[in-house]
């Protein structure tokens, strides 16, 4: 039998846009921008990449519809829009950044954080805010005093004793809606406790503390409940055949197998909780000095006293500012020995 | 098949009287074993009991206000003599309009992001793109308010004086007055601060999008954007609705913004760009409480407790739906 | 330190599932014995509760006898964690500790029960174990090590050793080398025959061969459909069961007919 040659079946090209075209069509857009912006009045950065951007969208649309075809043009011009959502998303992380460190910095000082309120009024520019973050550590100290433990019982009790059924469907659920209390609503709550258990004169930091508390316990639960859960069953398993009681199984080889994970989880709930403005804004209010005693009288914490700061206006704003650095710098340290501690000391070696 | 024992060699000693035990007493580690379920099973229900107590001790001091009389109420200044119900509504109303107006700007950016993390950064990147999102999360409300003041307003500004000349036809856009002060400043405050939580849901479950789901459609010649229409947003639906009330959760609860950037009224009406029309719950009992006692005290916590009940539904449908998604995917 | 188990009579049910019906069986001291079988036959099932450890699963209860020399194992007042400690078990994936180094891993049994040892003993201890788990030669110089830097059969034997050194009457293992390389289980086989004159060793395996080179006794557990409970078919000598099995359905799974 002879050989019957085939013809090969001409492959349909797509024509694409070369790899440059695309910068090129941005770098037009942001130039024709720059010049809209020269001819209608002042050049601002907004305003040349607000118009760059929605020329660049348009033109490579146009373009790639004329050269590749409309399903090509329709996918660049998704990838367009996804990459702009996500740059977009930058633009108030890293102004807020340049904001703050731009505006704090100048302000923020050794003495700024060593000197309290007392004495400062009117347009004088000393005053700091060691009060503020004296009040914040313990307040929140307190907080955690109570949150992790609490939080972190709760999810061994889901993770290793919860056998399925209502109560463990209970708590489950309430733990996430709990995530979702608003945080105003937890400062309700915490004063309206102390009004009727303590009279409604009754000011302390230990009100805010049970507020951060109440915000504080469903975020622990649910990071340490995650992290035990990724402890594989085997070792469990391992330690019962060696003839291990439950507790000590749970205790020292499921919790320090966890360790590095849950320390993580539970440092990134404190820095969530160490910036609530508003439930400490409704309980523990604002002194100019140092309080020492949790349990007596009102304390100022550092958000409020941002808050407070700002809104008085005139030199406070200025202080305001450093406050809030001090408050960045605490809450990305925390964020950053948190994940130093998940990478360094998480268990080596294969799961 | 037939059961049938072929041990010859031995027969079965089952007719040992095994009354021999390994050794009586306590067994080791019953004791711990009990003070530390106890320990645990307790911290779970106190959990439980934590959510009771909130509800009930919120009612408890609401009902005064709840069953006070018109008269009562007139002695509580800052209601300016209106009835519990006709003072909640428009704080309700600016919760409400204020969380959707961030919800519409809110979830269309976070699909964007949440793709572009899972299907467009390079792989490498996609970690870090993802904790940079998070961080976002981290940054303490009164700061977002100091932003929204200083960086926003400014730049925001021009842009709304230019919507209510251009399309002040359009009633919510008519009758902007600088600086903005109003609830769409407020709105878009709010936007950014449940972009995290909205992004980090999505992107979870754009990421469980099954893998032959996606190689099956870009085999047959789909580009990437027709791959994620077909495969990844269908599987994504239900995550995206559910992300987008968690969100709608954490932007009625939402105090610091509203209080610091919007300039409150009392008013229903779809104004946007004016100030002095909206309040939210949230703001007003920051606003009020330091300084109210009594009955005071009491409206504004019964303002709260409705404030917990929206949340509280609005969390509940959120998770009821993940729930039932998980159920059906199997992804677990 | 070696026991025998005799089973009378024993049901296995998860929840109101039976999943392993009747088994007599008579395991001898100082010997292996190996299950042999389909998958889901019930034979790993019938392995745990001979330490209890099927109770781990939520539901999962035992109706019948296993009597150790005379002790019965599911006797009126007998605490799983008390059985643990006599009968030691080694499972299919090794899993030593990962927090812990090569010698605490072995030290296990002793450090997580929280009980004192004395510095010399406890040398000895991690010694006596390694060499009786032929591990002690290749980790004696990195013993602070963590336990999971060795390979996978290294890891395997480290789990034996930790076995072992809490001097266990009977050691159980679960198809210990299904995730070991032909070298590894070569190792671990080795090793059972040096073991089985001191423990009594319980084998579950996949691996007709393995049975066949290493045991003294085999059973042969099988269903007769998914949804139905698994049964001891047959149990007699390694070399008559691998001969001239008195069951047609021994015979066709190892001369692999089906299975």
């Amino acid at each position: 039998m002879s050989a019957v040659t085939v013809p090969p079946k001409p492959v349909r090209r797509t024509r694409r846009l070369p790899r440059y075209v695309p910068w090129a069509v941005l770098a037009g857009s942001l130039a024709l921008g720059a010049l809209v912006s020269l001819l209608t009045g002042e050049v601002t950065v907004t305003g040349v990449v607000g118009f760059g951007a929605i020329v660049y969208v348009v033109a490579i649309t146009v373009t790639s519809h004329v050269v590749e075809g409309a399903r090509w043009a329709k996918d660049r011009l998704a990838t367009t829009l996804v990459t702009a959502a996500f740059a977009l998303a930058t633009i108030p992380l890293i102004s807020l950044v340049v904001l703050v460190v731009g505006n704090g910095v100048e302000r923020l000082s050794w003495a700024f954080l060593n000197d309290d309120m007392v004495g400062i009024y009117g347009s004088m520019v000393e005053g700091g805010a060691f009060h503020a973050i004296i009040g914040t550590l313990l307040i929140t100290g307190l907080a955690s005093a109570v949150a992790i433990p609490l939080g972190l019982l709760t999810a061994i009790y889901l993770t290793e004793y919860a056998t399925p059924g209502p109560l463990k469907r209970a708590i489950t659920v309430l733990v996430d809606v709990m995530t979702g209390i608003p945080s105003i609503v937890a400062g309700l709550f915490a004063a309206t406790l102390f009004m009727i258990v303590a009279g409604p004169q009754y000011k302390a930091g230990v009100i805010g503390a049970v507020a951060l508390a109440l915000l504080m316990t469903p975020v622990v639960v649910r990071s340490c409940e995650e992290m035990l859960r990724l402890v594989p069953n085997e070792l469990r398993e391992a330690a019962y055949a060696l003839g291990v009681p439950k507790w000590l199984t749970v205790l020292k080889v499921v919790l320090r197998t966890a360790i590095a994970g849950i320390t993580t989880g539970v440092m990134i709930a404190i820095a969530r909780v160490i910036g609530e403005t508003a439930p400490l804004l409704i309980t523990v209010g604002i002194v100019a000095n140092v309080n020492l005693n949790v349990w007596d009288g009102r304390m100022t914490t550092l958000p409020v006293y941002v808050y407070r700061q700002y809104a008085q206006g005139g030199a406070s704003v200025d202080r305001a500012w450093a406050g809030a650095l001090t408050l960045i710098l605490i809450v990305m340290l925390l964020n950053l020995v948190a994940r130093l501690v998940s990478k360094v000391f998480s268990p080596k070696g294969a799961r | 098949m037939a059961r049938e024992l072929t041990d010859t060699k031995e027969k079965p000693v089952s007719a040992v009287t095994g009354t021999e035990t390994i050794r009586r007493g306590p067994a080791p580690g019953r004791v711990g074993n009990f003070v530390f379920k106890g320990l645990s099973s307790g911290a779970g229900i106190l959990i439980v009991v934590l959510l009771g107590l909130v509800a009930g001790f919120l009612l408890y001091r609401a009902i005064p206000a709840i069953t006070a009389t018109r008269d009562q109420l007139e002695a509580v200044g800052f209601m300016r003599g209106e009835s519990l119900l006709s003072y909640v509504l428009p704080l309700a109303f600016g919760t409400v309009l204020s969380s959707v107006i961030a919800l519409v700007v809110a979830v269309p950016l976070s699909i964007g992001i949440a793709l572009f993390i899972s299907h467009y950064a390079p792989r490498r990147l996609a970690q870090g793109l993802g904790y940079l999102i998070d961080l976002l999360a981290a940054i303490p409300s009164v700061v977002f308010g100091l932003w929204g003041l200083s960086f926003l307003q400014p730049r925001v500004g021009p842009l709304f004086e230019w919507l209510s000349t251009n399309m002040g036809w359009f009633p919510p856009f008519s009758g902007y007055l600088g600086p903005a002060k109003n609830i769409a400043i407020a709105s878009l405050v709010l936007a950014v601060m449940i972009l995290p939580i909205i992004t980090a849901t999505i992107r979870e479950v754009f990421l469980q999008t099954p893998r032959l789901h996606e190689e099956a459609s870009l085999a047959l010649g789909a580009t990437r954007w027709e791959m994620i229409r077909q495969a990844v947003l269908p599987f994504g639906r239900s995550g995206i609705i559910s992300a987008a009330m968690l969100g709608l959760g954490r932007a009625l609860g939402e105090t610091m913004a509203v209080l610091m950037v919007l300039a409150p009224g009392f008013l229903v009406n779809f104004y946007i760009l004016r100030p002095g029309q909206h309040q939210s719950v949230a703001a007003n009992i920051a606003n009020q409480f330091p300084e109210a006692s009594g009955l005071g005290a009491d409206v504004l916590i019964a303002t709260g407790l409705f404030l917990f009940v929206l949340t509280f539904v609005v969390n509940l449908a959120a998770r009821w739906i993940i729930n039932r998604r998980a159920e059906f995917s199997g992804a677990n | 330190m070696s026991k025998r188990i005799d089973v009378s009579d024993l049901n296995v049910y998860y929840g109101d599932f039976l999943a392993v019906e009747g088994v007599d069986m008579v395991i001898e001291a100082r010997s292996i014995t190996a299950l042999i079988g389909p998958s889901g036959c019930g034979k790993s099932t019938f392995l745990r509760t001979l330490n209890r450890m099927h109770e781990v699963i939520p539901g999962a209860r035992v109706e019948g006898k296993a009597v150790m020399d005379g002790m019965d194992l599911y006797g009126k007042g007998v605490d799983p964690v008390e059985v643990r400690r006599q009968v030691g078990m080694v499972f299919q994936r090794p899993n030593p500790f990962p927090t812990m180094s090569i010698a605490d891993n072995v030290l296990a049994g002793v450090k997580l029960n929280n009980r004192r040892m004395p510095r010399a003993l406890q040398a000895e201890t991690v010694e006596r174990a390694l060499s009786g788990a032929n591990l002690w030669n290749e980790v004696k110089d990195r013993l602070d090590r963590p336990g999971s830097s060795l390979s996978g059969g290294q890891q395997q034997r480290l789990c034996i050793a930790r076995a072992i050194a809490v001097e266990p009457q009977v050691l159980l293992m679960d198809e210990p080398c299904s995730a070991l390389d032909p070298i590894s289980t070569l190792a671990i086989e080795d090793l059972m025959n040096d073991l089985k004159d001191e423990y009594t060793i319980v084998i579950v395996t996949h691996n007709m061969q393995q049975a066949a080179r290493v045991s003294d006794r085999t059973g042969f557990f099988n269903i007769a459909g998914t949804g139905k409970p698994g049964h001891l078919i047959e149990m007699d000598d390694t070399s008559v069961m691998f001969s001239s099995p008195s069951e047609k359905a021994t015979e066709d799974y190892i001369s692999g007919r089906f299975g």
